[in-house]
């Protein structure tokens, strides 16, 4: 699987790799910022739940973010769709996380299909949201002149919604990576493995010291998946809006 | 082939369509229709003509429907009910495919706050209309270039939108649409979020494109100085309905109603008032073959600095100031006394341009298109013009009837605007024919 292949790469490769690509899309304090804290992860013996969490957390969002942006896309458009389904997001944002691991278990058993599942669930509303969002939100004299010029449908959406919505898109996919984060722990109850396992274990058999380790773990990569997310949102947004 | 028909346009918001549809029919107004089925009425039986390649200004307080009304013609407001033809063509029956392919080729629109998109350059964001014609890049980018020019932003295309002065987004703007190569050009209130002096440059800049481009040009606008700085018919509309078409002087010389009398109180008279309306056609014309003698004779009792002379075929010579004639021996001929300089206007000159040549010469000819003498402007006859408004606005609440009572002055030019072509009174337009077709 996609995580023995990532373990199997030795670290220090891919400490090179991930800092070179956060220094790219953030400049140098998100690269440094990554550098040292996955070398500090590294150092903790805990690289190889580190790279499972990573897998977890890119995974759900990745497939989260499929679902989610046409699902918002299609909320901007239609009325009717969004006062139909604006409830059921507030209820998936409102119940709590621990919920969804139930409906997971009898389809996908233990394991981190079942974790993937409730994580997706979980974190999939903000990215939604936000789309929608952005997209109502361009000014209506900017989606006027695309039909005034004779703009059809699809091409008054990738050229003037879209582009124009991006920031708020990309704020919805930061949202949604630390919503997938921060199921990382609850997940590791139905067995996903990683850093939510060892914090899992740890409060199992008291090691207050290894869960404090594997805390910080998931702190390191909160900090490091957030800031470069919203470095990417920040180069999404157009030139001139500050 | 651009001229545009509106024939009954109406527009109901909201859900009560039929109901509010039928009752314009049965000729009722806003306020009738609000208080019967609660429709509001957006725009109430419109008709009027668009001749191909005039400017035309939708005037109107907001709320009056006047940028409704204008996206009525692009369907970007569906009308309830009417006729739209743009040519041959009845805009309001094309096909949801036919219409965006009309609306490419045919209309090009400016808008209030400039549209233009963040995230594009200049240059991108002028060849927007092409691109989504499918024009292939490298024939956008160059008609994009070229509109560019036209509009005076040459060096910029490079730049974002925010780089720019709200005058130069708006520019682009209007590159925007000459780019697209549209025959109607819909500029819904283009220059009101300018600043005064960038908004007069523009207005005349529009004025010599729409005279080297030809276009079709309607422009909806809440200021009527603009209008009069465009300088083609204004159609005033309240309420959803038009109160009156015509020409900038008709609307100033004649109101329709009370309303408008009251809308055009505050124009620069001097700025809508042709030399041919002020001209003075009474005063005594010499001929150059008189002797100063009888000269003196014919002017006997009439005051004035300077008196006009032209030919027996009443076409003009020159001016002769009247400190001049006092001064000159009896026996001495008109002809050899006139002043050199004096050179004739036409009668559709704007009034505030001949001011200064007023105040300097004493009196200035005003001759007709053939060259034939029509009258002079003189101090006198400029006060009187601009005096007109005063008397209007004293006599107060009727307007209508005021300019009956009003003073030589008034009459003579009021008198004089038959020379201009008729535009039909809104009135009439708006009342609607039963042949209207509806629906």
């Amino acid at each position: 699987m996609l995580t023995t292949a990532l373990v199997a790469v030795p670290p220090w490769v891919f400490i090179g790799l991930a800092a070179l690509a956060t220094y790219r899309i953030g400049g140098r304090k998100i690269g440094l910022l990554t550098l040292f804290g996955l070398l500090f992860l590294w150092n903790l013996r805990l690289w190889q739940a580190t790279v499972e969490t990573l897998v977890l957390v890119s995974l759900s969002t990745i497939t989260a973010l499929v679902i989610g942006i046409p699902v918002g896309i299609w909320f901007a458009l239609s009325r009717r769709a969004w006062r139909t389904f604006s409830p059921i997001l507030d209820m998936m944002q409102t119940l709590p996380s621990f919920v969804y691991l139930i409906p997971a278990l009898p389809f996908f058993g233990l394991g981190a299909v079942s974790a993937c599942f409730a994580t997706i669930v979980f974190s999939v509303p903000p990215v939604i949201r936000l789309t929608a969002l952005g997209i109502r939100n361009v000014p209506t004299e900017l989606v006027e002149a695309s039909d005034a010029f004779g703009g059809s449908t699809t091409q008054k959406l990738f050229k003037v919604q879209l582009p124009l919505a991006l920031p708020t898109i990309m704020a919805g996919v930061n949202q949604t990576m630390m919503l997938a984060l921060s199921m990382v722990v609850i997940a590791a109850m139905i067995g996903a493995g990683g850093l939510g396992r060892a914090v899992w274990q740890s409060i199992q058999r008291l090691e207050a010291g290894a869960g404090f380790e594997a805390g910080i773990g998931i702190v390191i990569l909160a900090v490091i998946l957030d800031r470069s997310t919203q470095a990417l949102a920040a180069r999404a947004r157009p030139h001139g809006a500050a | 082939m651009s001229r545009i028909v509106l024939e009954g346009i109406s527009k109901i918001f909201g859900s009560k369509q039929v109901e509010g549809v039928e009752l314009i029919r049965q000729g009722k107004r806003k306020a009738e229709i609000a208080a019967a089925c609660g429709a509001v009425v957006g725009l109430c039986d419109i008709s009027f003509d668009i001749v191909e390649g005039e400017i035309l200004t939708l005037m109107g307080l907001s709320g009056s429907g006047k940028s409704t009304l204008l996206r009525c013609m692009n369907r970007l407001v569906e009308p309830s009910c009417g006729r739209i033809m743009v040519g041959d063509v009845d805009v309001t029956r094309l096909g949801r495919k036919d219409l965006l392919a009309f609306r490419q080729k045919t209309f090009g629109m400016v808008f209030q706050h400039f549209a233009l998109l963040p995230n594009r350059t200049i240059l991108s964001n002028v060849g927007f209309g092409l691109e989504l014609k499918n024009v292939p890049a490298a024939r956008w980018n160059e008609a994009a270039m070229q509109a560019i020019e036209l509009v005076g932003l040459k060096g910029w295309e490079a730049k974002y939108p925010h780089e720019l002065s709200g005058g130069m987004q708006q520019r682009a703007g209007l590159a925007r649409a000459l780019a697209a190569d549209a025959e109607v050009l819909l500029m819904d209130e283009a220059f009101s979020a300018l600043d005064p002096l960038i908004r007069r440059d523009m207005q005349s800049e529009l004025r010599d494109l729409q005279q080297k481009l030809k276009k079709t040009i309607v422009f909806v606008s809440h200021d009527l100085d603009e209008a009069v700085a465009l300088g083609g018919r204004i159609v005033l509309m309240k309420d959803g309905e038009v109160v009156q078409i015509g020409q900038p002087e008709e609307i100033v010389a004649r109101p329709a109603t009370e309303y408008v009398a009251r809308f055009v109180e505050h124009i620069d008279r001097a700025a809508v008032m042709r030399a041919g309306q002020v001209a003075d056609r009474s005063a005594p014309v010499l001929q150059p073959t008189l002797t100063v003698a009888e000269a003196r004779i014919r002017i006997a009792g009439e005051g004035g600095d300077a008196w006009l002379v032209a030919d027996d075929d009443r076409r003009f010579v020159g001016c002769l100031l009247a400190a001049r004639l006092a001064a000159a021996r009896p026996s001495e001929t008109v002809a050899s006394l006139l002043e050199a300089s004096g050179e004739a206007v036409a009668a559709e000159s704007r009034l505030d341009a001949l001011l200064a040549r007023v105040a300097a010469e004493g009196c200035v000819a005003v001759v007709d298109p053939d060259g034939r003498l029509i009258g002079g402007v003189g101090s006198r006859d400029v006060v009187r013009a601009l005096a007109a408004h005063s008397a209007e606005s004293q006599a107060g609440d009727h307007p209508e009837t005021s300019i009956l009572q009003q003073t030589a002055g008034a009459e003579r030019w009021t008198g004089a605007s038959r020379n201009f072509p008729s535009t039909r009174s809104a009135t009439k337009a708006s009342t609607g024919s039963p042949t209207m077709a509806l629906g």
